[in-house]
């Protein structure tokens, strides 16, 4: 297969997956709008609801493979052929698989049926930011980018990325869900007087239906939070401040130079452990804490959009005229630019 | 006579212990990430000079303010500082007491089982027929598989386990210290410069050489390594497909070069590429720029040589590689100066003169003449900066300006059929310029970053720690028998998790199936 044609069938294969997906998100949310009736501890096994359940599993199965056809051909159609994370397109793209997939590696070990629906409509959202708004050619990549170490540094990055969003996504999730708990325990105290008496039936009745009574406790979800940006935080680690500078180091002659983008990752990477931190200090458990991943993830989108959005034309116009004005050979604005 | 004191050391040790707590750990870091952000938004001097001052000229009211705050040198600034120095005494003072509890801890038995096991709120028990002892030696046998560190003690076993999480823990905090000793080392006793060579140029490793240089607090003049490198040629590739999205990029940078380590030594060569800086003795030499650099004689009006070679030109545009440069022949009286634009590969229109690719195609320099004084005894000035103050346009008149436009009579050493003439006589007599040849320059930053290695193997073991930090997951476990009157033994298993992200349910489920000596069904 010629070049062109891989670029033509990964571009396709995006397609195809944005459509699945669509079509994932459509059976899940038929799903949910039959089971957010039901109790909660009343989930059907068989029927409409497991079959359109089941259905939207599949369907998300298949667009993770399209999602991998689409990424395999990315780097088949580039020249010499390369890992898929040249521009940000492509990094979108990647890291979007890596929710997807760890989605369906921990489905069954966590139980992460009632995540299916936030997930493939997360995921849906990216693709289709990524096709519209930053879809780009396939393109060599600058000489400093082609070296072992970015396939390493990046790879590593992407896979952080990808858990720390859907590790984002629980902690939201973990919030909302919170809130919904004191509601209901205040409701509860309400309607059973400390004591005892009052009307304990009714109390029980509070609503147990819906989509957030699906969730699982606060508990759960922040202990599950925890898990994924235990996971993420070290991948991360290694990815800024191992692969990166040993990278820097042999490109630029510098490991680390305080460029926006190294910044930014190590603000991130301080966000994340003040969040570890916060887990187990007295009055940051829970909430706080939670908050305090959320900066994690927004400190990461930041670095990834705001700075090729905001500081981008600035930064790349610096290297240009860099005193003595020289262009570099390879720049880190071009680097910063691509990622 | 203590007692004035005692005030104070009771203050001093509030004070440490608000210091090393937890949660001063976290408002620090939070606080770190902040101090953070303004250096990526004003353009840092040691990062960016050339950014940072011209943002200095376009905000004369905003930079003194900025200055005496330090944001044009964030990470060197006082408040920036002050805040990894708290966090760095706050780390010491954190583990330094938990090493001492660490090592107490780690030679300690398990600690007894609390009296009532099934008031943790992880626990279990059943009812067996089997005799305590049986079902204690059964326990303790189950654990010690699971690991587990097991004392069998009044009836109860109890066990503990992941020892090691908190040992990874220490190694990870301590690791950073050890990381940042090495980046220090890096600051203060390393360097790093840049220079321009053209081909057939060379370089020796001494400050005078340098076209910009900085080196930390320690290093002195006799810490450059004595090595010197000649440059051979220069290849690149060009992509010249107009299809591909790329097209004028250039890749594939080789610089082959000559060197000797010092002075006497056996002359090696080396292919300098990107992402393969040649090593000597620990210095470093990497390849990170290139441009052209046209060789120009200028005569005087005599006739006499007054300036000639290679002058660098320093690229403006990265897919045409239009570039600006500035000759000085200071030797001519009146001094003579040229400024302007080199077109590697000229449109060939003139009224719209530019470069249509990177590559030396059809070379044209198009600058203007200035006679005068270039202000050289006025201190230091930059080789590529024309003070025009004292220097008269020649020919200048608005509508018919004299321009120098030349293309080269070689280049790079090989004959340029396509120029006719490669000189032009200069007006008012005030001499002539050639344009010779045309050769290629690399810049290569020379530097020494000594704890690099430190830094490096600082980071990697913090990794390690912070691997076993977070994964290991350290528990307790009780398993006690008592026999009732009935005959019966009821045995309470209980667990305890240690870590922050623990469950231990499931765990109790399987040992207390093992006690049994059923095995659990995998759970859908
Ligand atoms: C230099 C700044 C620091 C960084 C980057 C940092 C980072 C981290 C990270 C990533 C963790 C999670 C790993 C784990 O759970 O074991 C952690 C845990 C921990 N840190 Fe730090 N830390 C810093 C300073 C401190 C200081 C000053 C203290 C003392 C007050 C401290 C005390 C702890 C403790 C006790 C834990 C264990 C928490 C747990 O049980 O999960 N750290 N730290």
């Amino acid at each position: 297969m010629t070049n062109e044609a891989w670029e033509t069938l990964s571009d396709q294969a995006a397609t195809v997956c944005g459509v699945v997906y669509f079509l994932a998100l459509l059976s899940y949310s038929a799903q949910w709008a039959s089971l957010r009736k039901l109790p909660a501890d009343e989930t059907p096994q068989s029927g409409q609801v497991a079959v359109w359940g089941r259905f939207g599993l599949l369907l998300t199965g298949l667009g993770c493979a399209v999602h991998l056809v689409s990424l395999v051909g990315r780097g088949m159609a580039a020249d010499p052929n390369r890992v898929p994370w040249g521009n940000m397109y492509e990094f979108v793209l990647s890291s979007s698989f890596v929710v997807v997939l760890a989605f369906l590696v921990f489905y069954r070990k966590y139980r992460l049926d009632w995540l299916s629906l936030w997930v493939v409509g997360l995921v849906w959202i990216t693709l289709m930011v990524a096709m519209i708004l930053l879809h780009d050619r396939v393109a060599p990549l600058a000489e400093s980018l082609s070296s072992p170490w970015l396939v390493i540094h990046v790879s590593a990055a992407v896979l952080a990325t990808g858990i720390f969003t859907l590790g984002g996504l629980v902690s939201i999730l973990f919030l909302i869900k919170e809130r919904q708990e004191k509601r209901i325990a205040v409701r509860e105290a309400e309607l059973v007087p400390v004591g005892g008496g009052g009307d304990v039936a009714a109390a029980q009745a509070v609503p147990r239906t819906g989509i957030l009574a699906r969730v699982p406790s606060s508990k759960s979800l922040d202990r599950l939070a925890y898990r994924l940006h235990a996971f993420a935080f070290p991948v991360w680690t290694f990815a800024v401040l191992i692969a990166g500078p040993i990278w820097a180091q042999v490109a630029w002659s510098r490991y680390w130079g305080w460029d926006a983008k190294e910044v930014w990752a190590f603000i991130t990477w301080v966000v994340y452990a003040a969040y570890l931190h916060a887990r187990v200090t007295a009055g940051w458990k829970g909430r706080n804490a939670a908050i305090v991943a959320l900066i994690g993830f927004v400190t990461l989108l930041f670095n990834f959009i705001g700075i090729n959005y905001f500081f981008g034309g600035g930064s790349k116009h610096s290297y240009a005229e860099d005193a003595p004005a020289v262009v570099q050979v390879i720049s880190a604005a071009e680097l910063t630019s691509q990622l | 006579m203590a007692a004035p004191d005692l005030g104070f050391v009771e203050m001093m040790r509030w004070a440490w212990r608000q210091l090393t707590s937890m949660r001063t750990a976290l408002i620090l870091l939070l606080l770190l990430a902040l101090a953070a952000i303004p250096g990526s938004v004003v353009p840092q001097s040691d990062v960016d000079a050339m950014r940072a001052n011209n943002w200095k000229a376009d905000h004369p009211d905003l930079t003194p303010i900025y200055e005496k705050l330090g944001l044009f040198s964030v990470y060197d600034s006082v408040w920036f500082s002050a805040i990894y120095l708290l966090l760095v005494v706050s780390l010491v003072g954190c583990i330094l007491p938990r090493l001492r509890v660490y090592w107490r801890g780690f030679r300690a038995a398990p600690p007894k089982a609390p009296r009532n096991l099934t008031r943790l709120p992880d626990s279990d028990s059943y009812l067996t027929d089997a005799p305590t002892d049986e079902v204690l030696e059964r326990a303790a046998e189950v654990l010690r598989k699971r690991r587990f560190r097991v004392v069998v003690a009044d009836g109860a076993v109890s066990a503990e386990r992941g020892y090691l999480r908190e040992a990874g823990n220490l190694v990870f905090h301590g690791a950073l210290l050890v990381v940042l000793a090495g980046v220090a080392m890096g600051s203060l006793m390393g360097y790093q410069g840049g220079v321009i060579v053209w081909k057939d140029g060379s370089f020796s490793n001494n400050l005078t050489q340098y076209d910009d240089f900085k080196a930390g607090r320690f290093v002195g003049v006799e810490d450059l390594d004595p090595f010197r490198f000649t440059v051979d040629d220069f290849d690149v590739e060009w992509i010249d497909d107009p299809t591909n999205p790329r097209y004028g990029m250039a890749r594939k940078f080789v610089a082959g070069i000559r060197y000797t380590e010092k002075p006497g030594a056996e002359e090696k060569s080396y292919d300098l590429r990107v992402n393969h800086p040649l090593s000597v003795d620990g210095t470093d030499v990497f390849l990170i720029g290139h441009g052209y650099a046209p060789v120009i004689t200028v005569r005087d009006g005599e006739g006499e040589i007054v300036s000639s070679g290679p002058v660098p030109f320093l690229p403006e545009d990265q897919a045409t590689f239009t570039s600006f440069g500035v000759v000085k022949a200071s030797g001519a009286t009146p001094q003579i100066g040229l400024e302007g634009m080199l077109y590697p590969t000229y449109s060939g229109d003139p009224n719209n003169l530019g470069s249509v690719f990177g590559s030396l195609g059809n070379p044209l320099i198009s600058m203007q003449a200035y006679v005068g004084d270039l202000g050289l005894a006025s201190g230091s000035q930059s080789v590529y900066v024309l003070d025009k103050t004292n220097m008269k346009l020649l020919g200048g008149t608005t509508e018919n300006l004299f321009r120098v436009d030349l293309c080269p009579a070689k280049i790079d050493g090989e004959e340029n059929a396509r120029c006719e003439t490669s000189t032009v006589e200069l007006p008012d007599g005030a001499g002539s310029v050639t344009f010779e040849d045309i050769k290629p320059w690399v810049r290569v930053q020379i530097s020494q970053t000594p704890g690099k290695m430190v830094a490096l193997g600082g980071m990697i073991a913090a990794l390690a720690g912070l691997l076993a930090s977070l994964f290991i997951r350290p528990r307790r476990m009780w398993v006690r028998a008592r026999r009732e009157d009935d005959g019966s033994t009821v045995v309470e298993v209980a667990a305890l998790d240690r870590s922050s992200g623990g469950e231990v349910g499931e765990e109790i489920v399987e040992v207390v199936a093992a006690l049994k000596g059923e095995t659990v069904k995998e759970e859908l």
